[in-house]
């Protein structure tokens, strides 16, 4: 065996192999629903964070990066928070901040109630990204010791 | 609602624990059992969207404390005015305790909200709005400024711990 | 009633534990006590006996539902209590590094 171990033991990468897929379907499940059933842009957002957080505990910083890394969350950050304010901003033309304009359509199907959906999405992207580059910089700080020496 | 009073029994013994244990290791452990308990008694109180939201929401707190638990050793020591400073704390929390208790005999029963604003929103929400979560309703139509005003504070979170954290520029 | 008063009493627990003790970490702790105790405030207000979850069903009409209202804002407080709990963990470590020591009576040094 000359595979170099980094992050946890055989165990723990073939089971997070096998469940991750279905973690971030999960969550992209929820974000979707939510208008309809339990869950929304919150939690959903925070499940499709702990999915990549869940890669980077087990296999090491570098194999998480190849699938996210920090240029990717910033973008998807910052994009979600564009399509929110746009959205907002796109009802001034027909009256007020935040006018649900879209047809509602037939209740208790999955494309009903307007701009729901759409304000669900850009919430999940905006606290999944956040959230993700949160822990990523918490788990890069090396601590130091140059201080102790003067 | 017996199951309820239990079940808030069950929290404040692990909130106890989580404040009195030597190792800090177990304290995080402890505050995440109480995180996991506030789950279930959101179960109970018909509030599906917030347990899942306080279930996940647990699990990465708990991995944050974690990382932020690098020393285990905990100083205790009676120096200076222990005793005394232990008696004012806890003369401060039995007058709270007391004034909490005759205020809240002026708050509508348990189980009999006044629903003013609310029943507007259970007669009309899904007509207006079209979607069939209340909650989702509330949160994105009706008060979307307080969705706008979360965005705003996560976002300052970030950048909060992004400067405190940083490496480069800082001059010596 | 008795329910209520359980709460605040969860509540002074958590008060207890910033007050009087002197690890950074118990402090946070106490501050995520506190916030879960008041989360749980906000949701007791508004239960009703006998309601059901604010969700429309499509075969059947339901008219007794417990208030919307403090799910709501609940909902976006518990995401931001998570946030401020990451900014607090952040300034612990960092405070770490600059002093060697979580306990809060050595750090003394304003600068430098």
């Amino acid at each position: 065996m000359k595979e170099q171990q980094k992050g946890m033991t055989i165990i723990v990468k073939t089971i997070t192999r096998l469940t991750v897929g279905l973690i971030l379907l999960f969550g992209i499940y929820i974000v979707a629903n939510g208008h309809i059933s339990p869950g929304g842009g919150f939690a959903g957002g925070v499940i499709i964070a702990l999915s990549f957080i869940h890669i980077m505990l087990a296999f090491g910083k570098e194999d998480a990066f190849k699938k996210m890394n920090q240029g990717v969350a910033s973008f998807f950050e910052s994009i979600g928070a564009i399509i929110f304010i746009t959205l907002a901003n796109l009802g001034i033309a027909g009256g007020y901040f935040f006018l649900n304009f879209l047809s509602k359509g037939e209740p208790f199907k999955l494309f009903s109630s307007g701009l729901i959906p759409l304000y669900n999405i850009a919430i999940s992207f905006k606290v999944g990204a956040g959230l993700f580059i949160i822990v990523v910089i918490l788990m890069l700080f090396k601590i130091t010791k140059e201080d102790e020496k003067k | 609602m017996f199951e309820l009073q239990v079940l808030l029994v069950f929290m404040i013994i692990g909130a106890l624990i989580a404040v009195k244990a030597k190792d800090l290791l177990s304290s995080v452990i402890a505050v995440g059992v109480v995180g996991l308990g506030l789950s279930l008694a959101f179960l109970i109180l018909k509030a599906p969207d917030l347990a899942i939201a306080q279930l996940v929401v647990e699990i990465l707190c708990v991995i944050i404390l974690i990382r932020a638990t690098i020393r285990k050793d905990l100083p205790f020591s009676t120096s200076g005015r222990w005793f005394f400073n232990t008696f004012i704390t806890f003369l401060f929390m039995a007058v709270l305790l007391g004034f909490g208790y005759y205020c809240m005999r002026d708050l509508p029963q348990f189980g009999k909200p006044i629903m003013k604003v609310a029943q507007h929103f259970v007669n009309q929400g899904l007509r207006e709005t079209g979607a069939a979560n209340l909650v989702s309703s509330v949160v994105l139509d009706y008060r979307a400024y307080d969705t706008l005003g979360e965005a705003t504070i996560l976002f300052t979170a970030v950048l909060g711990v992004l400067a405190v954290m940083r490496k480069i520029g800082r001059k010596r | 009633m008795t329910v209520y008063f359980l709460c605040l009493v969860l509540f002074c627990i958590g008060l207890y534990c910033i007050v009087r003790k002197r690890n950074l970490i118990k402090i946070i702790i106490g501050i995520a006590i506190m916030e879960y105790s008041v989360n749980l405030f906000f949701i007791l207000i508004g239960y009703k006996i006998g309601g059901r979850a604010p969700i429309h069903s499509s075969d059947q009409t339901i008219l007794n539902m417990v208030d919307p209202l403090p799910q709501a804002l609940v909902l976006t407080a518990i995401v931001i209590g998570l946030a401020v709990t990451a900014l607090i963990a952040a300034i612990a470590i960092r405070v770490y590094e600059k002093y060697g020591t979580f306990d809060i009576t050595k750090i003394r040094k304003l600068k430098g």
